[in-house]
């Protein structure tokens, strides 16, 4: 009753509104998450306006729904009954699920002319891994990440270690982990060499351990996982190890929303964490930081982590237009640029690190050019079919397997097991 | 009672009063002092209003608060008027299956609206009210508590009142408003402050209802505000929670001694 | 005039009847329909699925585990919630000074959003820099991953919903003490009787009926409230804490698999309408009515 009567109102509003303005007003409404620290909301908001007023025929609201899990449930919800959604910000990894409820259109299809074509190619590659499925591109990178390692400078020289060498290996990072772990007179640990967070998104920190010991999680159909490889085995041993044998990283869970204050309070002399914490860190922290890529085994690697704009089937053809309008505004160099400014996460195009503003912070504070350049070592991160299920699998696993309830073997292979039971149906 | 005796449960009854009350002192202690106090207790700590300013302009409270007063508003009024209807006719009129719908009406003490959230949802969705205060509000607006509540109250109600009154020439509703209403009093006023203060806390519900600020209330919004996936800063934070519980804490404590009773007076029935 | 009065009687009755039937009845059945179907993925339609979902439920171990977790919390939180709420009722009854004070300290929490006060709890939890490890490494132990470690996580979920609860279910107890009866009271002081015993054969089962209503409330309670879970642990770690609730959301609305979540919660259904016959028959019998 409430809805029809405000739908009533809005009809007589839309009706006086085209009489008196000679253009209609395309009207978009987007989703978006964040997942990290700082005042962002804003941002987006100041970045929205700026598009309005270049475009004055689209009206834009952005709707700030919580995290990416958060995120993705409401603007689904939102679809499904029956209210507006023509685009959002949803994670990067949800592109399976999404394809497989209907719910998303490529850009190929909505893309026009050449120029908007030869848009799609203007971003880094390793950040259309997890957007580019069947030759289509149904993500279009927003805010991406990979994991980096913070690490404080001080810290390193008040245990002797040189700051401007932070550890390349995972040997290292135990040796240097070890010197870096301070403890007090009763034998209790002041300060930590390491902190790796095992809640939030377990599977992410160990995308990037399994790759630095040259191993995938996933294929790229998304329907097929390889979590008891032996080299993943190996990877998870190896996190174990950390907090076990070689005792630089405290036992049991650590949490991803409080990790940044445990390094801010000088808790932890290393962690790794999104690179969107970067201007957060950069804002509070009270002692000499530096920023490194993570360590490498077999080889250097992260994956790529974050939101992707997409777009929803359920809007009419303006809508569409206008929405693509909006995505590459926000993509555009100079937004990219300042976004990546203002929160940490990635310039996502080459053409945003060739711009005055990012060119000019990248040369005050080297740190924001340290995710760009891990770029190159990057791969997807996990996604697959009925992601939300096989991810917990994983996550389930890990965080077993850190607190000592069962064997890496034994958690990674049971985890193996019901993730290809349930992508057996793709 | 012996002296040691009375010493110990005076000691045992403040300790706990004292770690009972604990957090929402460390809320304010945290929200009043720059950041680097959060775990530093100094009587000598300068006070600040720096992290309310934060929190206030990283959420919009305003309109939060707004959802909140509106949806708690709508359930309570709604609740009221068919609780009354409902409760007076399985207090006092007589009518065929009317144990067999009490009985159904007190299925719902046990079956609450939060264990059904997935099939409420899909109605929701399929009325399109998802993301309105009406979504919110409609699976609790028929209270089981409330009729069962009126409907002992309304028995105490003498029935020679009800006949007088009929004879002035009164209908059933007039009876009801003129009467059994007036009479009821207490119990409106407890089961009001019951209902209130639980739908001004409530979360899973509108969490899974609610998508934009448009309908989002408090509770999610905290939520939200406070999830601890973006880093969780504490003096904001509780700021934020001492904005948000504000409202609600200041009338309590202004009509604390009326609000127990009533707490009390609901609990008796 | 009797037939009038009867369609006036459920005149009466249509609207509150219709959102119950809507929101509660009607639900609980089509739960069970929904819970025989396979869900929907994109263009292929949902299938009938019979009682695979049960059986599926039968063979998930996360599912077990919420069940058992659910179950000890039931047992961990609702005795003691309800023994704290009535030495508290008893103490703040009784002529203990700064009473109102004493009061007020008890049922503050009530008062709170849950996922408000989670947040402040979460502080306290928090390894390295919470307050509870800083205490324990003031007196020279070494600090707990409370909300990290298997072990610790469910209690110390426990701990704070006793916190939350205790002195809701006091008001209850309260109001019982202030009605009782002063003459029996009086009597047992002419028999000289000592506290303990006034307390046992006096007190305790004349509150009975009280403590079968809030016996109620706190099961149910602990079946229902799993707010604080969005905040502190997630279910996590490696489901140390997920509750049986937490999990049909989760599969709903992070799986997006409704029909198992339908089956998931005829199964909390049935618990509950269970463990509500259990509390009766067993406490009916030792209510001492008026």
């Amino acid at each position: 009753m409430l809805r029809s009567t405000k739908r009533l109102l809005a009809t007589g509003f839309t009706a006086f509104a085209l009489s008196t303005v000679a253009h209609a007003q395309t009207e978009l409404t987007m989703y978006y998450p964040i997942s990290v620290g700082g005042p962002l909301t804003d941002v987006v908001d100041g970045m929205i306006s700026e598009f309005e007023a270049q475009h004055p025929d689209i009206k834009v609201n952005a709707i700030y729904a919580g995290n990416y899990n958060d995120t993705r449930v409401r603007a689904l919800a939102a679809l499904n009954s029956g209210q507006p959604a023509q685009l959002s910000v949803l994670f990067s990894i949800d592109v399976h699920e999404l394809m497989g409820i209907d719910a998303i259109v490529p850009f190929d299809e909505v893309v026009e002319t050449d120029e908007e074509r030869a848009w799609l190619n203007s971003f880094y590659p390793a950040l259309m891994e997890n957007g580019v499925v069947d030759n289509q591109v149904w993500g279009i990178p927003f805010q991406r990440s990979t994991i980096v390692m913070y690490y404080n400078k001080d810290a390193f020289r008040t245990a002797g270690l040189d700051p401007e060498q932070p550890p390349q290996t995972w040997e290292e990072m135990v040796e240097m982990g070890q010197q870096l772990t301070v403890r007090g007179s009763n034998n209790e640990v002041d300060q930590w060499g390491l902190m790796i967070p095992s809640t939030g998104y377990p599977y992410w920190m160990f995308g990037a351990l399994a790759m630095q010991n040259d191993e995938v999680l996933m294929n790229s159909e998304g329907n097929e996982t390889f979590f008891n490889n032996p080299g993943v085995v190996e990877a998870l041993t190896y996190w174990q190890d950390l907090s076990g044998k070689y005792a630089v990283m405290p036992q049991g869970m650590i949490e991803w929303g409080t990790l940044r204050q445990n390094f801010l309070e000088q808790k932890t002399a290393m962690m790794w964490h999104s690179t969107g914490n970067l201007t957060a860190v950069k804002d509070n922290a009270s002692f000499d930081f530096g920023v490194a890529m993570l360590p490498a085994n077999k080889r250097l690697g992260s994956p790529t982590g974050g939101g992707n704009f997409y777009l929803f089937k359920d809007a009419s053809e303006e809508e569409r237009r206008a929405a693509l309008q909006l995505v590459r505004f926000m993509t555009s160099p100079e937004q990219a640029a300042h976004w990546s400014i203002a929160t940490g996460y990635m310039g996502v195009s080459p053409a945003s690190y060739e711009t005055d503003a990012l060119k000019a912070y990248v040369a005050d504070f080297p740190p924001a050019a340290v995710a760009r350049d891990q770029l190159e070592y990057a791969t997807a991160e996990l996604s697959t079919h009925e992601s939300g299920r096989v991810r917990k699998l994983l996550d389930d696993a890990i965080q077993a397997a850190l607190n000592g309830q069962q064997s890496a073997q034994e958690a990674l292979d049971s985890a193996q097991n019901q993730a290809q039971r349930i992508l057996s149906r793709y | 009672m012996p002296t040691l005796t009375r010493m110990f449960s005076f000691t045992a009854a403040w300790t706990l009063g004292l770690v009972w009350i604990f957090p929402l002192l460390y809320a304010f202690w945290a929200a009043f002092h720059p950041a680097e106090y959060a775990t530093r207790f100094d009587l000598f700590a300068p006070l600040t209003l720096e992290h309310f300013v934060t929190a206030w302009q990283q959420a919009p409270f305003m309109r939060y608060m707004f959802n909140t007063v509106m949806i708690t508003g709508l359930i309570l009024v709604f609740q009221l008027i068919l609780c009354t209807l409902a409760g007076y006719a399985l207090a006092r009129m007589p009518f065929k299956g009317r144990s067999l719908i009490f009985a159904l009406v007190l299925l719902q003490l046990m079956i609450v609206p939060e264990i059904l959230i997935v099939e409420n949802y899909r109605t929701l969705a399929k009325l399109e009210l998802i993301d309105t205060w009406l979504g919110v509000g409609l699976p609790y607006m028929a209270s089981a508590f409330g009729i069962f509540l009126l409907r002992q109250t309304f028995k105490t109600v003498p029935q020679e009142l009800e006949d007088a009154a009929r004879l002035e020439g009164c209908t059933w509703l007039g009876v009801l408003w003129k009467v059994y209403v007036p009479l009821a009093k207490p119990t409106y006023l407890a089961y009001g402050l019951v209902s209130v203060s639980h739908h001004w806390n409530n979360f899973l519900w509108p969490l899974v209802v609610t998508n934009t600020i448009n309908s989002r209330p408090l509770t999610v919004g905290m939520a939200i505000f406070g999830a601890p996936e973006s880093g969780v800063d504490w003096p904001v934070i509780c700021a934020g929670t001492l904005i948000a519980i504000g409202p609600l804490l200041i009338v309590f404590l202004i009509f604390q001694r009326r609000f127990l009773q009533s707490f009390m007076h609901a609990g008796l029935k | 005039m009797n037939r009038l009065n009867q369609l006036y009687a459920w005149l009466m009755l249509l609207p509150a009847l219709v959102l119950l039937l809507a929101f509660t009845h009607i639900p609980a059945l089509t739960t069970l329909w929904h819970s025989l179907f396979f869900p929907a993925r994109g263009r292929r339609p949902s299938e009938f699925a019979g009682l695979e979902n049960y059986r599926s439920m039968l063979d998930d171990a996360v599912f077990w585990q919420a069940f058992y977790n659910n179950l000890w919390y039931a047992i961990g939180t609702v005795p003691t919630s309800m023994g704290l709420a009535l030495a508290m009722a008893l103490w703040v009854n009784s002529k203990i000074s700064g009473r109102a004070a004493l009061r007020l300290a008890y049922f503050t929490p009530t008062m709170l959003p849950m996922i408000a006060v989670a947040n402040i709890w979460l502080f306290f939890y928090t390894p390295e820099i919470g307050l509870f490890n800083k205490l324990l490494n003031s007196v020279g132990l070494s600090g707990i991953n409370w909300l990290g470690d298997p072990n610790w996580a469910l209690p110390s979920l426990m701990l704070m919903t006793i916190w939350k609860e205790a002195g809701f279910f006091m008001i209850f107890y309260l109001a019982a003490l202030q009605s009782l009866n002063k003459d029996i009271y009086a009597a047992a002081a002419v028999e000289n009787a000592s506290p303990l015993y006034v307390f046992r054969r006096i007190t305790l089962p004349l509150l009975m009926p009280t403590t079968l209503f809030v016996l109620v409330n706190a099961v149910l309670n602990a079946f229902k409230l799993v707010d604080h879970l969005f905040i502190l642990t997630k279910g996590g770690p490696n489901n140390a804490t997920n509750l049986l609730l937490y999990y049909i959301y989760e599969n709903a609305f992070s799986f997006f698999d409704s029909n198992y979540a339908a089956a998931l919660t005829l199964v909390l259904l049935t618990l509950l309408i269970l463990l509500a016959l259990v509390q009766f028959l067993l406490i009916e019998r030792r209510v001492h009515y008026r």
